[in-house]
Parts: structure tokens; C-alpha cells; sequence
């Protein structure tokens, strides 16, 4: 019998099975078996949450491999981990350590200002940030298995990850209605590739799992960011900067599962710990805008 | 909904429906799919592709309206602890002991078993079998294969395996329908036990619907079954008024 692996069936297929979870940024294994046994899907190990590296400054590089093996041996759930954009070295670093997805991530300060990594050529399966329709289907084509909308990360405020959602969902829906003949110059105009494109008004989503990031800090945030068509969404800084991230956790996930029902939100919306401080997007100088990293 | 875009979805479900294999059914049965966390959609659209009526299940009410019920591939942690968190896990083992077919995918497969290696929260614990979770290695060990149809008939069948768990033994009255090539041991990959299935990969990743049948079909059965027990129970009582009354 042959055995294939690494495929992109296999690599998607991943993705479909965190659908309707939460996936949490974590900084320890304590933190990451918090997560855990909060109902995490999965969790994304790294040195320091979003809103530290952005309050530290300096270059973030990819985690030290002891402490992704620290996480990894702490849960059973899989462990993602973040990589430079463009860093394929760092790729394959994590590789070799056993993550089960790669986060090629603007969090982390880019390594290469032309070129994101060549995904195809690794067996493990990428996750990538997109802030609209041409984005999302650029990393497809280079190998993503998974789209993360980028949102603002470390801001605990939701307004970018609202943004980056309804545009790539407005453009879905408005190719449902383009014929055939205005595909290629489309996809011109958002720099995709037109075979992606017409798959994309074929199936009338993306064609992987799409999960919402980057400012969700509470369970009313994940579960609009379902409400607008997400997959399921990432929470990086909202749960362990909260003050009761064991509480915070929990009600996200829950919020998550049943974001369709109203009554379940208003219980785990009450009498919950303060969540992070917010950030107004505005107030952000533009060059710390995370966001724009990538294209 | 407040909001429309999810209707994309929707979509999906009617876009995949060309492959229904002509399955034309009455609807009578309600098949339910565990709608916790995972690849519930999949599943759902698989089952309106042989003709069955769907109900995604998240809660106890919700549950008592279904004659089957899928747990999909997923999260196995989380699953479970959800089950347990929103007061799902023990209603389930109940109707599963009443005889509702249940059929779990990969998370569900190892939430199913009655020993399951390497779980730190309770399962099911309902088909006599031992599972082992993530037993094939991370996710880079993820793989695809062809296995032969065995009790299904027809040609091959295309199964994709994820992070997926071993079935490491099964009591002897567990039919084995599928199995993995002679270099891997024969090991069984789908397994049924009364009304009870399970099978270590995704049947609802791909088009082929002969499980998506099969399982329809146990709950058509179950369902019949239940109407000619509530028939036999209801005729008994009419019986019992109409000696009443002419006593």
C-alpha cells in the first residue's frame, strides 16, 4: 500500500480539524496546559505575547527551541510556531523540532522585504497572515495551507481584525457575480493567481480555513469575528494579559463554540476579569503598524 | 443571524451536492453531528449529500432530537472537555446505551473507545476497543492512502489520515470493515460494534460517501425500529383502554 504524506490534503486537512476552536498564544508550558484544559484547539508557543514584543521593541526573532520543546511536551493538542517572513532557515528549524504548523508571521520582524518562503517545499503546513482577498490567495499560491486575517496584534482592539474580515468576505461576495471574462483582469488588479480566483467563486469561500486575528480580547470579539465568517479564531495577548486568564480562556472558547446563541454570550460575558488594556490604532505611530509587514 | 456572510457556507454544501450518488431520500431521519469544535460542516454537508436531513448539535435538547449522531474529526482534549463542560458527555452515553447509532471520525473514534492510551480527561468509554491517540507521530506524519474497499464493496477508498490515532486491539465481536496494507500490519482503520462506528480517518474530507451511506442507513433502521416499538407500545395501550372500557 503506498502511504503519502506531506501532502496538501494532508496539510489543509490539519486546519479543518481546529475548525470552530480557539487557538492561544502561549509563553510556557504552565501557560500552554492552561490553554489546554480551557478547551484550546491548539497553541501557539513563543517568547513573548504580542503586546510585549510591540511594548519592547528591538527585533523578534522565532522562539528558542527549548522552550517550543517545553510546549510541545507539555500538551497534546498541536503546537504551532511563529517564523520571520521570509526566514526560511528558521522554517526549517521548526521543522526539525516537530511544531505542527509554521506561522510565518508579521508579528515578527520581517527577514526578507521581498520574497515570503517558498511553502511547498516543506513538509509542514503554514499558516499566513492576509489583510484582503489578493493577500490571502498570494500565500495560498506559495504553499499556505491556512489564512489568518492579520488584524492589529498586541492591541486588544478588534477594529483591524473587523476590517481585514469584511474585506476579504466583501470581495468573495462580489466575485460571485463577475463572469468569467472579468476574472483575469481581477485578478490582476489584487495581484492573485486567476486559477485561485476562480476557485475561490467556486466553492464562495477561501479555498483553506480561514481563522480571524489580531485584537480579539473578549468572548463578544471571537464570537463576531464567527458571526463575520471566521473559521475560528487565534487570541494572542487577550487571554495571558487578562487578569484571569484561566476564566478568560474558557469563555472565549465557549463563546466561540456557540457564537449563534445570544443567551450562552450574555453568561460568559458577565462578571468576567478585566480584559487587556486596548490600544487605539490611531495612536499607533505607522511604523509600528504590524499589519503592513508582508504583501 | 446578524450577519449574512456565513451563508458562503451554505453554499459549499449546495456547490458538493453534485456527487449525491443519487441518493433520494424520504428525510425521515434526523442525523446529528456533534457541532463542538472541528470539521462538523464536512460532515454535514456529506450527509445532505446522500439525502438525510442534518441538525448540528450543541445542545442536550438538541440531541434528543437525532436518531445518529456524529462526532467529527477535531480536537480530542478539547472535544471531550466541551462534552463534559456544557453537560453533553453523559446524555450521549445514555442514548448511545439505548442504541443510538453513534459514529465518531478520528477525535471521535478515540472518544468512542472504551480505553483510550494517552487521554487525561474521561471519554465515552462505549465500544470495546483500545485507541491510542497521535500514534502515527506529529503532523508531519500526516498521510493519505488507498485502502481496499474490504465490507464496503466497490472500488478502493481514498482515506486521509491527520495527527490520527491507532486502534490498538478490539474485543472479538467488533467487525473490522477496513484495514491498512499488509506493511502496516493490517491494522484496522474502521470498526463497527452494533450500532456503534468508528473509523481513524476522514471519510467526510473527500467525496466518497460509502461510509456517510452506510451510517444513514443504521439510523434509518434505528429510527424504524423506535416508530414500531412506540407503534407496538401505543396499540398495547389502545388495547389496555379498549379492555378498560369494556370492563
Amino acid at each position: 500500500m503506498v502511504i503519502e504524506t506531506a501532502t496538501q490534503t494532508v496539510k489543509a486537512g490539519l486546519a479543518q480539524m481546529l475548525k470552530g476552536g480557539v487557538i492561544m498564544d502561549v509563553v510556557t508550558p504552565e501557560h500552554a496546559r492552561i490553554a489546554e484544559e480551557a478547551g484550546a484547539c491548539s497553541v501557539m508557543a513563543l517568547e513573548r505575547v504580542p503586546s510585549d514584543i510591540r511594548s519592547s521593541g528591538g527585533v523578534a526573532r522565532m522562539s528558542d527551541p527549548s522552550l517550543i520543546r517545553g510546549i510541545i511536551d507539555a500538551v497534546s493538542i498541536p503546537v504551532m510556531a511563529k517564523v520571520r517572513i521570509g526566514h526560511f532557515v528558521e522554517a526549517s528549524i521548526l521543522e526539525a523540532l516537530g511544531v505542527d504548523y509554521i506561522d510565518e508571521s508579521e508579528v515578527l520582524t520581517p527577514a526578507d522585504e521581498s520574497f515570503h518562503i517558498n511553502k511547498h517545499e516543506f513538509a509542514v503546513p503554514f499558516v499566513c497572515g492576509c489583510r484582503d482577498l489578493g493577500e490571502a490567495l498570494r500565500r495560498i499560491a506559495e504553499g499556505a495551507a491556512m489564512i489568518r486575517t492579520k488584524g492589529e496584534a498586541g492591541t486588544g482592539n478588534i477594529v483591524e481584525a473587523v476590517r481585514h474580515m469584511r474585506s476579504v468576505q466583501g470581495a468573495i461576495s462580489r466575485l460571485q457575480s463577475m463572469g468569467d471574462e472579468e476574472l483575469v483582469s481581477y485578478s490582476r488588479d489584487i495581484g492573485a493567481p486567476v486559477e485561485l480566483v476562480r476557485q475561490t467563486r467556486e466553492m464562495g469561500r477561501l479555498p483553506v480555513v480561514n481563522f480571524a486575528a489580531g485584537g480579539v480580547a473578549t468572548p463578544a470579539d471571537a464570537a463576531l469575528m464567527m458571526r463575520l465568517g471566521a473559521d475560528g479564531v487565534f487570541v494572542g495577548s487577550g487571554i495571558f494579559k487578562s487578569e484571569e486568564p484561566a476564566r478568560m480562556a474558557n469563555a472565549i472558547v465557549r463563546a466561540v463554540t456557540h457564537y449563534e446563541d445570544d443567551e450562552i454570550l450574555a453568561e460568559v460575558s458577565t462578571d468576567l476579569p478585566n480584559a487587556m488594556p486596548g490600544l487605539e490604532i490611531d495612536k499607533i505611530p505607522e511604523s509600528e503598524i504590524l499589519a503592513k509587514r508582508g504583501w | 443571524m446578524v450577519n449574512g456572510t456565513r451563508e458562503g457556507m451554505e453554499l459549499v454544501t449546495e456547490l458538493t451536492t453534485h456527487s449525491a450518488g443519487g441518493a433520494e431520500r424520504s428525510g425521515s431521519v434526523v442525523v446529528g453531528v456533534l457541532a463542538l469544535q472541528g470539521d462538523f460542516a464536512e460532515h454535514a454537508a456529506a450527509v445532505g449529500r446522500v439525502g438525510a436531513d442534518v441538525l448540528e448539535v450543541r445542545t442536550v435538547e438538541q440531541l434528543h432530537r437525532v436518531d445518529g449522531l456524529i462526532i467529527p474529526g477535531g480536537e480530542s482534549t478539547t472535544i471531550a472537555r466541551l462534552m463534559i463542560a456544557y453537560g453533553l458527555r453523559e446524555p450521549i452515553i445514555e442514548r448511545g446505551r439505548e442504541g443510538l447509532p453513534i459514529w465518531g471520525t478520528c477525535a471521535g473514534a478515540i472518544l468512542l473507545a472504551e480505553e483510550i492510551v494517552t487521554l487525561d480527561r474521561p471519554g465515552l468509554h462505549l465500544m470495546p476497543m483500545t485507541v491510542e491517540r497521535n500514534a502515527y507521530g506529529r503532523q508531519i506524519d500526516s498521510f493519505e492512502a488507498d485502502l481496499s474497499s474490504g465490507a464496503l464493496g466497490g472500488g478502493p477508498l481514498h482515506a486521509i489520515f491527520i495527527r490520527a490515532p491507532r486502534i490498538r486491539s478490539v474485543a472479538e465481536d467488533v467487525e473490522v470493515l477496513l484495514r491498512l496494507g499488509a506493511e502496516q500490519g493490517h491494522e484496522p482503520v474502521a470498526v463497527q460494534w452494533d450500532s456503534l462506528m468508528a473509523t481513524t480517518f476522514h471519510p467526510e474530507l473527500t467525496e466518497d460517501n460509502r461510509l456517510h451511506e452506510r451510517f444513514v442507513g443504521m439510523c434509518e433502521a434505528y429510527a424504524s425500529a423506535k416508530t414500531s416499538r412506540s407503534a407496538t407500545k401505543a396499540a398495547g395501550r389502545s388495547a389496555a383502554a379498549a379492555a378498560g372500557g369494556s370492563g
